[in-house]
Parts: structure tokens; sequence; C-alpha cells
């Protein structure tokens, strides 16, 4: 038996914003043959759920829902020649940069690449992550998997709803399930903040008067086959639940919005080095994993707020595995002409983590995140203990990530040695 | 009396604060979108309503749609109560009108997607 | 007048359904009876899923017996009806000087248990073979024949090579009462009805309900002034199931000393490549409700800590906790009603049940043959069972199976890589799964990090389509336990 073995430029794992975007770019920099592989039956990826407006205010300048962003980028295939691969899973790539795919048309594949991107977005913490006490009744969903049973399939899941963090997956769903008539009891959140954007917070939750609990979470699920109540209780300083606090809910169904991880199964099968605080590969600049020819962009490098970030990300990446391809690889930069990134005090990750000065053009955008809330404070960035610049910040918070531009000459004064961000308390100097 | 809005224009989120009593008293926006945003907010709130129709004849049983504009804030329940008995047949371009003028708002309700046919 | 049965089963955990198996070779009517959905659904499924070695029983006991004649049998029976097993072996780790008696005391009970292969070893040795442990670690009991099994495919195997071999079963039968009567030749015959009001014949009852063992017990005594003899202390035991990324931390099964409640905290990978981390034990009085609690679960971490300081909990993608069939007895109850030779109690089949599963089969047929039971053997007997993973065929064999099968070339379960063809297998098979967990239960489609996330809807599909079966009837595990539900304007349509 002959396994079918073809030869790509690029070959794009995954066709949501991510991989549509880097596919793209891709193809417009003169990356020949460009194969997008989508493991569902339609591009898209999760935009195709998300049925909400609020994406594209900054890419496309207007307000559009899920699927119209998804579906500019799908239109925009048209005539460029890149082939699609839909209800077509990945399931190994190597670091040779072969691609074994499947699916039920052209079966069990190895393809080659000249250069490969990794798009394969993130997936929900669910209840065994965070442990959650009691009972598995059925009812407890995560807020995706619900909104697909909702939006995709077109089903009910619950009647009265409880949702466990306010992240704007939770806060989405709480007004979407309100609006199909179902009762949305409360949002809980462990933070003593919200992990969603504010608007959502005031377009989801306060329009419809869904009341938010800070510092609080689930203690107790009740159900013997199907959910009958939540325990929710408020949590201290540790987080830890504060007896006595207890409130009960009489509910069917508890969503849970309790955070996303990048779904780097395949990445790390390729030997692909994983930073631990994204979750997602190490890369350089260029969004190049520490793997040559293998790229990675999307929520499968560090999961964003907004997609319009994802498409801009991808776009680096696209555009970097199109020269790749034609440059016949990149030389490895000496290490005296690179820069590493690292969080420094109240910074939980710093993306890219590497830098190569030679390949930079006039700056590198360096994207991160905070730890907790902060007023008033400063983002200080600093090479080896020197400061190198200071940005006024009026406020941090994690739910938002935050970008410092660090320009060519300032990577040239640090070529060598690690630049740290971290964020200062202003007049604690 | 002095009022806070949470701006909804952009996911930047401003507090706007703003006097009922005198809307020219206002400040913590950052463009002249929220300022205008949370004017509106106190005279004549509207929101962008969003859901899905039911679709025969396509890969999925349900189409995502969206008011083509802003509509009262009081009109969304009635609109999702029109969405409900709302039945298309693909396929469906995205954008395509399904629902023209609503409550006589002279905004319409679209389609978000395209679906094709599949029979 | 119906069907006499000449043996009918309560319960079908691995004890019912490996005595199932067991008599599905002679030309016997057998029914199988569970009150769940789905075979596999009491102690059986949450545990800790080790075939123990065999050196905790004491010397001379039935269980010692039947615990090492079981981890003999299990493999063969593995080998052939397609289940994963292996033996990794496993370790009791001695922390203290009183730790290292308690080794040496189980080191002397495995060699009089005839346990092969049995060896203390140094702590030098240990943290070579097994260098994530705990320093202070001073030595172990080696005991190589130890494995590890996925219990509820091993028990779902079981009971469906039962049902291709003739064995009848009936779910949903919640036994609820018992009488016996003579028919004209003066033999025995009991009517067992469930609480559906539904009544079944038979000549011969085994006792092999679990947790509800003392109960259905009871029932065998026929109102007959007489003792019971023991009684079923539920025990419930909870645990962590951490991602693969977890699972490589040891190669076995890591016990710590047992005590007087149980086997202590055990650390060790499971046979799909998983970590496992508990069990607690705490005596309950509701044997049905397997919930967790916060505090037991920080027990466990904290009992676990003791072992190994190397467990990310951060990558735990479930918590479980199942309840051990414990008695007052310290052997196995196995032996007919004191007042009625034909109704034969399994009882209080706790740990190392599942490890003398096979072996207390064979003890059950012998006891059944007393009775006066004829044996005779059949000779189209199906001894084996064909279960294709797609997971575990080299390239050549996926190439080749995808192009037979394009249903093998649809991944499902992405986490698990499950096949579309697996699942539909899973759904075709002797015993219809009507859940999302019964369909995972058959071939792992749900297990993984996501939890189901993504596969849940998909598989949802698959069993509407599939069975013809509204969505709303979609269950996630027990009877009551909806996913969805139509939409009000769906269900004005249809």
């Amino acid at each position: 038996m002959t396994i079918m073995n073809t030869n790509y430029d690029v070959i794009v794992v995954g066709g949501g914003p991510a991989g549509l975007a880097a596919a793209l770019e891709a193809n417009k920099n003169g990356a020949g043959r460009v194969l997008i592989i989508e493991r569902d039956k339609e591009l898209g990826g999760i935009l195709n759920q998300c049925i909400h407006n609020g994406f594209g205010l900054h890419f496309f300048k207007e307000q559009l829902t899920g699927p119209e962003y998804a579906q500019r980028f799908i239109k925009m295939l048209e005539g460029t020649g890149i082939e699609v691969k839909t209800d077509t899973m990945v399931l190994a790539v190597t670091p040779d940069k072969k691609v074994w795919a499947m699916n039920t048309e052209d079966g069990y594949c190895c393809f080659s690449a000249g250069a490969v991107i990794l798009a394969m977005g993130c997936r929900e913490r669910t209840r065994g992550a965070i442990s959650i006490p009691g009972e598995r009744p059925s009812g407890v969903f995560t807020a995706g998997t619900a909104q697909r049973y909702l939006n995709i399939e077109g089903y009910m899941v619950g009647k009265r709803v409880l949702i466990l963090g306010s992240g704007d997956i939770g806060l989405i769903m709480a007004r979407r399930m309100t609006l199909e008539g179902a009762k949305v009891l409360a949002v809980c959140e462990l933070m003593p903040y919200s992990n969603g954007l504010k608007r959502n917070i005031a377009q989801c939750l306060e329009d419809y008067d869904i009341p938010l609990y800070l510092s609080h979470t689930v203690t107790n699920i009740k159900g013997h086959s199907r959910l009958e109540s939540v325990t929710v209780s408020r949590v201290d300083e540790k987080l830890a639940p504060i007896p006595g606090t207890e409130m009960e809910f009489d509910c069917d169904t508890l969503l849970l919005s309790v955070g996303l991880i990048p779904e780097n199964e395949l990445s790390r099968n390729a030997g692909v080095p994983i930073d631990g605080r994204t979750n997602g590969a190490v890369v350089w600049q260029d969004r190049q994993t520490e793997i040559d020819g293998i790229f990675a962009c999307g929520n499968v490098l560090h999961v964003h707020d907004l997609v319009d970030f994802v498409t801009k990300e991808s776009m680096t990446a696209g555009r970097a595995a199109a020269e790749y391809v034609k440059a016949g690889g990149f030389a490895k930069p000496a290490p005296e002409n690179t820069v590493s990134l690292c969080p420094g005090n109240g910074v939980s990750y710093v993306v890219p983590q590497k830098i190569a000065i030679e390949r930079t053009e006039k700056f590198v955008e360096a994207f991160f995140r905070v730890r907790t809330t902060y007023k008033n404070s400063e983002i200080v960035v600093s090479a080896d203990g020197k400061e190198l610049t200071t940005i006024a910040k009026d406020q941090l918070l994690p739910a938002e990530m935050e970008r410092v531009v660090l320009p060519k000459a300032m990577l040239e004064k640090a070529a060598g040695s690690t630049i740290t961000i971290e964020v200062r308390q202003k007049g604690a100097n | 009396m002095k009022k806070e809005i949470t701006c909804i224009v952009c996911p930047k989120g401003c507090l706007v604060t703003i006097d009922d009593a005198n809307l020219e008293d206002i400040s913590g926006y950052s463009c002249p979108k929220g300022m205008d945003y949370a004017k509106n907010e106190l005279l004549h709130p509207v929101r962008t309503v969003t859901s899905t129709v039911k679709i025969t004849g396509a890969l999925h049983d349900r189409l995502p749609v969206r008011t083509s504009g802003d509509i009262p804030k009081e009109l969304i329940f009635d609109c999702m109560n029109l969405i409900r008995s709302t039945k298309v047949t693909a396929p469906v371009a995205c954008g395509e009108v399904i629902v023209k003028d609503l409550f006589g708002t002279g905004i319409d309700l679209i389609s978000t997607r395209d679906a094709e046919s599949i029979v | 007048m119906g069907k006499i049965y000449d043996v009918l089963i309560i319960g079908a955990g691995v004890t019912g359904s490996s005595l199932a198996r067991e008599l599905s070779r002679y030309q016997l009517s057998v029914l199988l009876t569970d009150k769940e959905n789905d075979v596999s659904c009491g102690s059986t499924r949450a545990n800790s899923a080790i075939i123990h070695a065999g050196y905790d029983p004491e010397p001379g006991t039935m269980m010692a017996q039947l615990n090492v004649d079981g981890n003999r049998m299990t493999e063969d029976i593995c080998k052939q009806l397609n289940v994963p097993f292996k033996r990794v072996g496993s370790l009791v780790l001695a922390f203290s000087e009183e730790d290292l008696k308690t080794i040496k005391k189980l080191y002397d009970n495995g060699v009089a248990n005839g346990v092969p292969g049995v060896e203390l070893i140094d702590q030098k040795k240990l943290h070579e073979i097994e260098p994530n442990v705990s320093d202070e670690a001073l030595g172990a009991l080696l005991a190589p024949s130890a494995g590890i099994i996925s219990p509820w495919e091993y028990t779902i195997a079981l009971a469906e090579n039962a049902v291709r071999n003739g064995v009848d079963y009936k779910l949903r039968f919640k036994v609820e009462n018992i009488t016996r009567e003579k028919d004209e030749n003066g033999e025995t015959i009991f009517t067992v009805t469930a609480a559906s009001g539904e009544a079944v014949k038979a000549r011969r009852v085994v006792n092999a309900a679990g947790v509800f063992s003392g109960e259905i017990a009871k029932m065998g005594l026929f109102g007959e002034d007489c003792e019971l003899g023991f009684r079923i202390i539920p025990s419930k035991g909870q645990y962590y199931l951490l991602d693969k990324t977890q699972g490589k931390l040891f190669d076995r099964v890591m016990f710590q000393c047992p005590s007087k409640v149980g086997k202590g905290v055990l650390v060790s990978p499971t046979i799909h490549g998983n970590l496992i981390v508990g069990p607690d034990a705490v005596n309950v009085e509701d044997a049905d409700n397997t919930c967790t609690t916060r505090d037991a679960l920080n027990f466990v971490r904290q009992a676990a800590s003791l072992t190994t300081d190397h467990v990310s909990y951060r990558d735990n993608i479930r918590n479980f906790s199942g309840i051990r069939a414990n008695s007052d007895q310290s052997d196995f109850i196995i032996a007919p009603s004191a007042v009625e030779p034909n109704f034969i109690n399994a009882a209080g089949i706790k740990s190392p049940g599942l490890s003398s599963a096979p072996a207390i089969a064979l003890k059950l047929v012998e006891l059944l043959a007393a009775t006066g039971i004829v044996l005779d053997k059949k000779d189209n007997f199906i001894e084996t069972r064909e279960v294709i993973r797609f997971r575990e065929l080299s390239n050549e064999e996926r190439a080749k199976l995808v192009a037979e099968r394009p249903e093998f070339g649809r991944i499902i379960c992405r986490c698990e890589t499950i096949t579309e063809g697996e699942i539909l297998a899973a759904i075709h098979s002797p015993i219809t799964p009507v859940s999302l967990d019964a369909v995972k239960r058959r071939c792992n489609a749900g297990m993984g990090r996501c939890q189901g996330g993504f596969c849940g809807p998909r598989v949802l599909e698959l069993l509407v389509r599939e069975l013809g079966i509204s969505p709303a009837d979609v269950l996630k595990d027990r009877d009551g336990s909806w996913i969805v539900q139509l939409r009000n304007d769906d269900a004005i349509d249809s």
C-alpha cells in the first residue's frame, strides 16, 4: 500500500482565523503551493459559533460577527490557488516537516512541506482542571461546548443557568442563553476582578440584570443524573472558599468559562519547545518556533483577547514562512545578535520569547499579560538591569493583552542580553 | 444626576461619566464615538441583536443572523420572538436580508454567513 | 409460562460479567441483569484499575488464592478479548522502620501466596528504577506481576463476549423482590422481580450486586429466620486523573504501605497513559452517591505527596470517586445462601475483586455445578473479540484500513485519536450504548484532556443518526442525565 505523498511549500494546520490569515499572507508573499488543513467540515474555526458581534474593529474598522469575520477571509482565498482540505485531521507533524493527515476521501496521507504553520487554536479548561467537587450529573458544560450546541447544532442546553468564570465566552453565553429564554441566575468569578472585556459586562450582564459575584466560586455540584443545584461560596484572598458563605442555586445547567489552553499536542510531538508560561511554542519575532521552518500563530501560541490580533500575528507568521521557503531556510543568528525576552515582576508572559536582530526591520512588538490588576503604574523595559524605557499606564488588567514596541536601535543596544518587561507601581522606584 | 456608562463601541470599554440633566457635562470617553454612545445611552439606548434562525437544506440547522444596525433596546425580546418564528431555506448568502424593516425601525435582519445548499 | 433461565446473574460488574462469560461456554440459558442502563456501572468502573499481584491477602484465605489465580488468568482473557492490559509491576514503598517491617511481612505473604517474582529492593535500586520517587522512600517491595487495566473495557468485553455466545442481558432491571417455588419435579424456581414490575424466572440465582450485594443476599434468605452473617460497609475512595503529560512519571504502580482502611494512596500510570492518584477510604451510608469532596481530594494530594512531589495538579483532567463493596468479613463471601443452595452469593467483593474476577467466576461455576447444573460445553463458543484501535496501528495499517473503510478516516475524538469507525463499532456493539459515557467506555472517545468538550456534540449526532433517537433522548450517563433539549420552535415543527 503506497501512502499518498504530495509536496507543498507551506502547510497550515488549522483553518480558523489564524490559519486563514497565515495562508493568505504566505501566498501573497510568494509561497507557491499552500495547503490549509482543517479538521472541521468547514473553514472558520471557532468563529463560526461566535455569532455575536464585536469582531474586526481593529482590522476592518467595523463591527462584525464571528461568521462574518471568518467569511471575509474565506472569500479572500478565491483565486489565490491556496488548497484547502476540510474534514481532515492532522495526526502528526515531524521535525523534518512531514505532515501526517487523513480524511475519508484521500485516506491516510503524508505531505511534505517547506514550512509548516501551526494554527490549531486552543481548548477550554474543564471541570477537572479546576477540580470542582461534587456529583457528576449532566448539565455541566464548558461555555464553548454549550455555544456549539446552541448556535451550530440548534439545541438548548438548559433552562436555569449558572455560569462560573467571567471571561468573554462566559459573558457572551449569559446574554445568549437569556435571549433564548433561559434564566441566567448569576455569573461567578473566582478573582476579585472580571476576566472579560468591560463592554461585555455592560452589554451581556448589566443589560439583563444578571448579577456578577466576584471572589466567588462553585464549591459543590448536586444531581444524581441531571444537574439539580450548585453551591457557590465566597473566597478569601488566597482564593480558598470561606465556610458559612455558601449560596445554593437551583439550576439545571452550569457553564464553565474558566480559561483556555493552547492546543499543542501536535507541536509537542514534533519536538517544538513549549513555554510553560504561555503553554505555546517558544518563538522568534517572526513566529518561527525553535524548530527550523515550523511556525506558530494565533491561540495555539498564546491566548488572545481579540481575533484582530490573531490575524495580525498570523500574517507575520505567514509572511515569514514564505520568506523561509523562498530563501531555503534562515541562517541561525549568532547569540550576540539575538535578544531574549523575559517576563519580570507582575508580568505572566511575553511573546515573542526571542528576537533575531538581523531579521528585524524597524521594531518588534512584544505582547504580554500582567498577573493582576494595577492602577497608576508603569511598564518598565530593561536589559540586564538597565532601564531602556518606561511607559505609564493608568490601568492594567490581566484580561487585556498589553503591547510594547521595541525599536531596532533599542534591540541593538541590548544585543546578546535578556530584555525584561515588568510592572512597577508609580513612585515606588 | 451623574451617571457612569461603560462604552460598548470598542473593546476598550471606557467608563464615561455623564450628567443626565446636562448631557454636555461628560467625561471619560476617549473618542467621539464614545461620547455619542453615552449620550444616546441616556436618551434612547440601542443594541445590535445577534442570534440564529432555522434553516433547512444547509450543512447545519441554524443560520446566524444579526440586525443590520442597532435597534431600540426595548425591542430586543420582540426581535427574538420574531427570529424564533423565522425559517429560511438554503442557499442563503452572507448579508442577505432575512426580515425587512424590523418593527418599522428601517433596520433589517440579515444573514451573517453563506449557507450553501447541500441537497 | 415464559422462559425459565438456568442461571440469572444479578449485577453486571466485573464479577457478574466474568461469570456470564464463563457460563456462556456451556449449553445453559443465562440472563445477566443490572439496575443501571449499561454494564460496568458500579464499583467496577471507578477504582484504581490495578490487577494486584496478590501479596496483600493473608495466606490461606480464599482471597489469597483467587487473587493470585485471577492475576494469572487476566492476561490471557485480555488477549482473547482484545482488552488493554499491561503487566507493569508494582512497588510498595517504605518510608519508616515500621514500613520496612510491613513490606517484609507483605513479601512473606507474597511468597506464601505464590506471587511470582516478589522482591525486596533497597533505596538505591528503587531510585534507579523509579527516579521520580521521593527521596524519603527507604526501600520497597517489588511485585512484577501486578498490572494495569481498563476495568470497564475489560468488563464490557466480558459481557459482550457472553452475549455473543448466547447470554441474554437485561439492563435497567433493579431487583426488588425474589420469591421461590417448586416445579412439578420438585426443583426450585425463582421469580426475580424488578422495580419496573418486570419479572423473570430462573433455576439458579447468583448475587454479584457489588455494594448492594448485602441487600440482594437478604432477599436470598426468603424471609426465613436466619442471620445473614455479614454486613456490607460501602467505602468511598476519591481520585485524581491527570493528563497524559503526567503519565510517564512512573513506570509502575506506586503504593504506600497498606493501612486498616485500604491499600493506601497510590500514584500509577493508567493503561491509557494518564496518571491516577488516589484513593482515600471513607465509609459511607449512601452506596450510590459518588460525589467528590474538596477535603477528601486535598487529603489524597497530601498523602500522595509522600510518594512524589512531581505531580502537576494543574494537569488534572477529572476527579471521580468509587464505592468499594467492603464488608465486615476479611475474606470474600462466595457461598450459597444459608437457606437456599441454588441462590449463590458473591458478596463483599472488595479489592482485589477486579484482580480475582476470573478466578471468582470459576469458583462460582464450581458452586453452580455442585447444585446439579449440567456443564456441557458448546462447540461453537467464540473465545475472541475483534476491536480496531486506530491509534495503535502502524502507518501502513492505517492507510490500508482507511482506504477500505473510509469511516476510519475521520477523527471524532481528537484528544484520544478515536475515529468515526470506532465510534460506530461501539454504537453497534452487542450491548447497545445509550449515553455518551457508554460510548466512551467502549472506545475511549471523550476520555481525554478536553473531556468530550469537542467530540461530545459529534458523538451525540452519531447516536441520534445510528439509533434513530431524538437528541433529547441521548444521555450523558445514567437515566435522566439528558444533555440537550429541542428548541421550542423545533419541537412545534415535529
